[in-house]
């Protein structure tokens, strides 16, 4: 909105207003190379491929309420022509789905909460506070970004074990809650913050916490909560490291124990697809829901 | 803050000690602040870095209790191993093909849906839905698409003749039908960041442009792309580096087959590592991985970068 107004305001201004009337504002410079029914055709096109993009989606909600039979009788229909709740009722009583998406929640928030607080904590002090070996632990931030995590994925799997934390939370929990891309990002926010601010706390005695808690934070809700969307959805989404730290049906989490229950003979194709419903759901309900936050956190991330 | 203390020592001239204490505290505060990060990456980021290392030169089954050092000889097997090098052949063209297809699309698809209207946000939402769904949820579902009894991929294509076919056990299909589900995985990341830069193109730059006679195509090759340069080169980074750690979806969709033609580096790694348990030949494709994505990186930056850092 804000994007628009400013552009629209800056045209103006740039041209006489008197002479020349300002272009209706979807005149756009691409748009003017076609005739009117290329652009109705580019339309179109664009609203198909739209369409062509969720279709998945819209089958694999189909198939969820579909029983076997309707299925293999016409493959090439999206809705149901008889509703069915059979594959939810499976799904929920062939996977312990209550406790899959109870550690779902567990691991993907826990370690972003704890994450949130372990970055900002030390972008904090990147940022703000003056320490011998401050720019050593910078620059071994900037390194460690581009290990890709797979390379630390076999050693990190051993300290687990030694640690005694396979198959618990603590294991799939405290490894992950540290990142070099978190600590980065919010030192970056945390520097276009005024240095007035914590100056005239500190002239009123607040010490390097309270300047932290109080003032830093507060106005670091954007920053704090892309950081939070992005990280939320990496955990909720990730697959290998829960694959490779837990072990029992109680403590998988939803990615890795749909995927070992598609793996197991006689496939129950609706089963699979309400479970991938049910466990796409918090994800697109968060995205419909706070779009702004998922869009624009990871364009801010991107032009940084 | 040295300012501060100036201040204090002039106001109250009978007390010198303060300030020097107040320096200690802080100092000492600074490293509390730091303390849980450092702590943390030291344990479970740096050191497994270097034991990696250290164990990709030795011979390390995860049931012995001792480890014979076998100096490099994990990468001459390495070197010397056909199915790392169809591994490395299969990762290294996905990634090709992914990143182009999704900058390509998204950047079509984001100079068409550059101004912000309702509708162009509908669009934009239904392009990037697929970037928020997890690799195994797209997986699962892609792999029934193209199912050859129940998908409705072939359930279309026979409708307009096609016969269907079994795309993930054929071997000319599987590998293709992997990146086109990569492309369409990542094409709205790169279209919602292309836009984000779309929009920072000042609209008088196109005007300047177009008053001096450029076309359409001229605009956009030598105003738009150039002043998109960092986003372009940014999505490009990223794509590559997360094509080059190509895991899930082939992990779901087609378990590496048929006869490996879409198993990646990393499910070469796990095959190795987690269900063989040798983890010295593990660690070893790790680091290969990892000097992969470092040299590509540095080279996308060396060459899309304009010099000027931050």
């Amino acid at each position: 909105m804000t994007a628009v107004t400013t552009s629209t305001v800056m045209t103006d201004s740039v041209r006489a207003p008197e002479t020349v009337p300002a272009p209706p504002k979807w005149v756009r410079p691409v748009m003017t190379g076609l005739g009117k029914a290329g652009r109705v055709a580019a339309w179109a096109v664009l609203v198909l491929a739209a369409l062509a993009t969720i279709v998945p989606f819209l089958w694999m909600l189909g198939v969820a309420f579909r029983t076997p039979a309707d299925l293999y009788a016409d493959p090439s229909r999206i809705a149901p022509h008889v509703w069915t709740l059979d594959g939810f009722r499976a799904v929920l009583t062939q996977l312990p789905f209550v406790r899959l998406a109870v550690n779902s929640f567990v691991f993907a928030g826990g370690t972003t909460l704890l994450l949130l607080t372990v970055d900002s904590l030390c972008a904090f002090a990147l940022a703000r506070l003056s320490f011998r070996g401050r720019n050593a632990v910078f620059l071994l931030v900037l390194t460690t970004l581009m290990v890709p995590f797979q390379i630390v994925l076999i050693p990190l799997f051993l300290t687990v074990f030694h640690l005694g934390w396979l198959d618990t939370f603590k294991g799939l929990i405290i490894p992950r809650s540290v990142s070099a891309l978190g600590i980065f990002m919010l030192r970056q926010f945390f520097r276009t913050i005024p240095r007035e601010l914590d100056e005239a706390a500190r002239i009123d005695g607040a010490g390097p916490f309270r300047i932290y808690r109080q003032i830093i934070l507060p106005l670091s809700g954007p920053a704090l909560a892309t950081l939070f969307v992005i990280q939320f959805m990496a955990l909720w989404n990730d697959f290998l490291w829960p694959l490779v730290i837990t072990s029992s049906d109680d403590m998988r989490t939803l990615p890795a124990a749909l995927t070992l229950f598609s793996s197991q003979s006689g496939i129950d194709h609706a089963a699979l697809m309400a479970g991938a419903s049910i466990s796409l759901a918090p994800l697109a309900i968060a995205f419909l829901l706070a779009q702004r936050f998922f869009t624009e956190g990871i364009a801010t991330t991107g032009i940084k | 803050m040295a300012l501060s203390s100036d201040a204090r020592d002039g106001a109250v001239p009978r007390r010198p000690k303060p300030p020097p204490r107040r320096r200690i505290l802080r100092l000492n505060s600074a490293y509390l602040f730091i303390a849980p990060a450092v702590l943390l990456a030291a344990v479970f980021i740096i050191e497994p870095i270097i034991q990696s290392g250290w164990m990709s030169l030795h011979d390390w089954n995860i049931l012995d209790t001792t480890h014979q050092w076998v100096g490099f000889a994990n990468y001459t097997e390495l070197w010397h191993d056909d199915r790392f090098w169809n591994a490395l052949r299969v990762t290294v063209g996905y990634t090709v093909f992914v990143v182009i297809g999704q900058v390509g699309i998204g950047l079509a698809i984001a100079t068409w849906l550059r101004r912000t209207t309702w509708y162009t946000m509908l669009l934009r939402s239904a392009f990037y839905f697929p970037a928020i769904a997890s690799l195994a949820v797209t997986g699962i579902v892609w792999k029934f698409l193209l199912d050859p009894q129940v998908g409705l991929v072939d359930g279309w294509l026979s409708k307009i003749g096609v016969s269907p076919q079994d795309w993930l056990q054929n071997t000319a299909l599987a590998f293709p039908s992997l990146v086109a589900v990569g492309i369409w995985k990542n094409f709205g990341f790169s279209m919602i960041v292309l836009v984000a830069a779309l929009q920072g193109v000042p609209a008088t730059l196109q005007e300047a442009a177009r008053l001096d006679g450029a076309n359409a195509w001229q605009r956009f090759r030598y105003v738009t792309v150039p002043a998109i340069r960092p986003a372009l080169l940014f999505t490009t980074v990223i794509g590559t580096v997360n094509g080059l750690q190509l895991f899930d979806i082939s992990y779901v969709m087609t378990a590496g087959g048929p006869l490996h033609h879409t198993e990646s580096i990393v499910m070469y790694l796990y095959q190795r590592g987690f269900l063989e348990f040798r983890l010295g030949y593990a660690s070893a494709i790790a680091w290969v991985l990892f000097l992969l994505i470092l040299a590509v990186s540095v080279l996308q930056l060396r060459i899309g970068g304009d010099g000027s850092d931050d």
